[in-house]
């Protein structure tokens, strides 16, 4: 937290020498929560981002880039609204990104509509957001993108019943309406549909019932830490593994509350477009640069969709330096290769085109720690979700 | 048949987490009557130095539980010579708002020595098994947690209604200044009890942990279930908040069981309408 501090007063500073000075120099405001529970988000952003400038310096053409963090709390809209317009009006930024909740990032899109500033969302999964305006861009993913291969892959393998256990909230319903839609498509069968209260914390009863429907797999989605714990651990202890139930799930075993889950999470599987233990240069040049300067960092989806959206940013500041819809039009079919794999903006959707894995989590040999690995792929998925 | 000796055995087993987890609380707010909502703070203290004890320092499970309960207590004591030896002098407001601070102030320091995700405490292997009771399984641990709650219930009922220590603790509850003025030494048993209760927050926050596990925002996201459980139970009593504990983990199971969606609306309507008809609690004193 003093670190982040430092960080705002340094950007603070910097932006008063140079806004006399050198016009030429591109602001990036990021929103994103850099206090309370989510915090960690907030510094999985902040991390990628200095490993990006690490590994491609800070400067585009003549453009020096330089990047000023706000602290919206949690979920909060009004705080995110109020922070764009201070980030818009005061600090004169270019650019906006991060926004990990839904809501924060839809509660910006007047704004920036009216400004013409290319917005680039880390994190938030919710299609729709994107329909709001044309400036915003996506790097990380949509609940569709990965629910819906989720359902089909369980079909391929054998699966013919699910029963689909989702917290109850926006994100989780998503993800349930997905996959029980795209599974019954392939011919299965969803046997029961349980949308748990967020509030929930033993998951027992919810889980006997699971087992006692007896189908070939339980689909889950579920907030990272503790509920994922108390859920996995649970779904080992009642003997849902043992009675051959599979377990699918997309975040639910994220890197950075894995190591905390042990060895109950081992064998689970999950449908996701991110592991740090991928396999490609372009992912050790990242977890490299990004252990170098925090050797602590554990990199997740959030770290990967900021490093990618800072690309994003570059390509836009490369082709056209401070422009919005320029800038917007510039990326809108861009490919490259991101540590997470293959990427190409879609130009509808303004979402990245992504691989999907399926993964297991297991130990690694080397470092006896837990890790997703990934054991097939689903190729350039696109925001399944944008049309429904 | 089969449904109802379900819920019977997991209410009953989530019922006693929630009494390991308040009953700590049922002490400091019950007993010594201060708006303690620092409680989860304690039990966060003790789950997080368990789990620093047994992933960085190699301890066995019992041997670090153990060490953190007493830990944490040793972190209480001077606590409540220094900070909490004034709150008990304060309005409850001014309580609510002492002890919400020293809330924060705990979060913050976890946060800063751990970091903010998921502190895993380990079971040893014995308490993983799952124990085949006939019809299901049960995990040897949630079977552990019942059995330690049912010696900690006797315990406290031993503590102070057997014991000289339970007079004094009760005569100084119930009038601190005629207690002392009778040659009691109340601030060294206002400290022993402060530190009683500190150390079955930590043992609950350990023991809970398997539930509801521990990570730097575990004081704030249980809260309002520690709350409940005391307040249902009716202040000072612990057998209330034993009676109330279990109660709530049939209610909550058993809607769970039967309408999952709407579990937790269920469970929150009665209590609101239970402490609309009985304010005091099941075992409380009308006043």
């Amino acid at each position: 937290m003093k670190e982040f501090r430092m960080m705002t007063a340094l950007a603070a500073v910097c932006t008063l020498g140079v806004t006399s000075a050198a016009a030429d120099d591109i602001k990036v405001g990021v929103i994103a929560p850099f206090s309370g529970p989510f915090a960690q988000y907030g510094t999985q952003y902040q991390q990628a981002i200095e490993a990006y400038q690490a590994l491609h310096g800070t400067t585009v053409g003549e453009h020096e880039i330089s990047f000023i963090y706000k602290d919206v709390g949690g979920v909060n809209p009004d705080q995110s609204r109020a922070l764009a317009q201070e980030l818009l009006i005061r600090d004169r930024v270019d650019y906006l990104a991060g926004f990990t909740f839904t809501p924060n990032a839809l509660a910006v899109g007047p704004v920036i509509t009216q400004s013409e500033t290319p917005t680039v969302i880390f994190n938030a999964a919710t299609s729709a957001i994107n329909k709001e305006s044309p400036f915003y861009l996506r790097t990380s993913y949509t609940l569709p993108q990965v629910s819906i291969p989720a359902a089909q892959w369980a079909f391929e393998q054998g699966i013919r019943t699910v029963v689909t256990t989702v917290s109850d909230y926006g994100p989780g319903i998503d993800a349930e309406v997905s996959f029980k839609t795209a599974f019954e498509e392939q011919g299965g069968q969803v046997l029961d549909s349980i949308r748990m209260p967020l509030a929930t914390t033993d998951f027992t009863p919810i889980l006997q019932r699971v087992k006692d429907d007896a189908p070939d797999a339980v689909f889950t989605f579920l907030p990272g830490g503790p509920p994922t714990f108390s859920y996995t651990k649970t779904y080992n202890e009642n003997g849902l593994r043992d009675a051959g139930i599979a377990f699918l799930g997309t975040a639910e075993t994220e890197e950075v509350n894995l190591q905390g889950l042990g060895d109950m999470a081992i064998g689970l599987n999950t449908v996701y477009h991110y592991s740090p233990a991928h396999e490609s240069e372009a992912n050790r040049a990242f977890l490299t640069a990004l252990t170098d300067l925090h050797p602590d960092a554990v990199a997740n989806w959030a770290s990967v969709g900021a490093y990618d959206g800072v690309h994003l940013i570059y390509e836009m500041v490369k082709a056209t330096g401070s422009d919005g819809p320029a800038a917007i039009e510039a990326v809108s079919s861009l490919k490259w290769e991101s540590p997470r794999g293959p990427l190409e903006m879609d130009p509808e959707t303004r979402t990245v085109i992504q691989n999907v894995y399926i993964r297991e989590v297991a130990r690694d040999a080397n470092s006896g720690l837990l890790q997703n690995v990934e054991k097939g792929v689903i190729a350039t998925v696109g925001d399944l979700g944008w049309t429904q | 048949m089969n449904l109802l000796l379900n819920i019977a055995v997991d209410g009953i087993a989530y019922g006693m987490i929630l009494f390991m987890i308040a009953v700590g609380l049922s002490v400091t707010m019950g007993l010594m009557r201060v708006v303690n909502l620092a409680h989860g703070g304690f039990a966060l203290m003790g789950g997080a130095i368990a789990h620093w004890l047994i992933e960085k320092g190699g301890l066995p499970f019992v041997g670090a539980a153990a060490l953190a309960v007493l830990g944490t207590v040793a972190i209480a004591m001077p606590l409540e010579r220094v900070i909490y030896r004034k709150i008990y002098g304060f309005g409850e407001l001014q309580q609510v708002l002492a002890t919400i601070g020293l809330t924060f102030l705990i979060i913050a320091t976890i946060d800063f020595w751990l970091g903010s995700s998921l502190l895993g405490i380990p079971l040893p292997e014995t308490l993983q098994r799952s124990v085949d009771l006939g019809f299901r399984q049960l995990t040897a641990h949630r079977m552990t947690v019942i059995v330690v709650g049912c010696l900690v219930i006797l315990g406290l009922w031993a503590l102070l209604e057997r014991t000289r220590f339970g007079i004094l603790l009760r005569a100084a509850v119930d009038n601190r200044d005629t207690a002392s003025a009778l040659g009691i030494n109340t601030g060294h048993i206002y400290m022993a009890t402060f530190a009683l209760g500190a150390g079955l927050a930590a043992l609950g926050g350990i023991l809970g942990a398997e539930l509801l596990p521990i990570d730097a925002y575990y004081p704030l996201r249980y809260m309002v279930l520690f709350l409940i459980v005391v307040a249902i139970g009716g202040l000072g009593s612990i057998l209330g908040s034993f009676i109330a504990a279990l109660a709530i983990g049939l209610v909550e199971t058993a809607a769970r069981y039967v309408l999952p969606d709407m579990a937790t609306i269920i469970t929150y309507t009665l209590v609101i309408l239970f402490l609309a008809t009985r304010p005091q609690g099941i075992m409380g004193r009308a006043s």
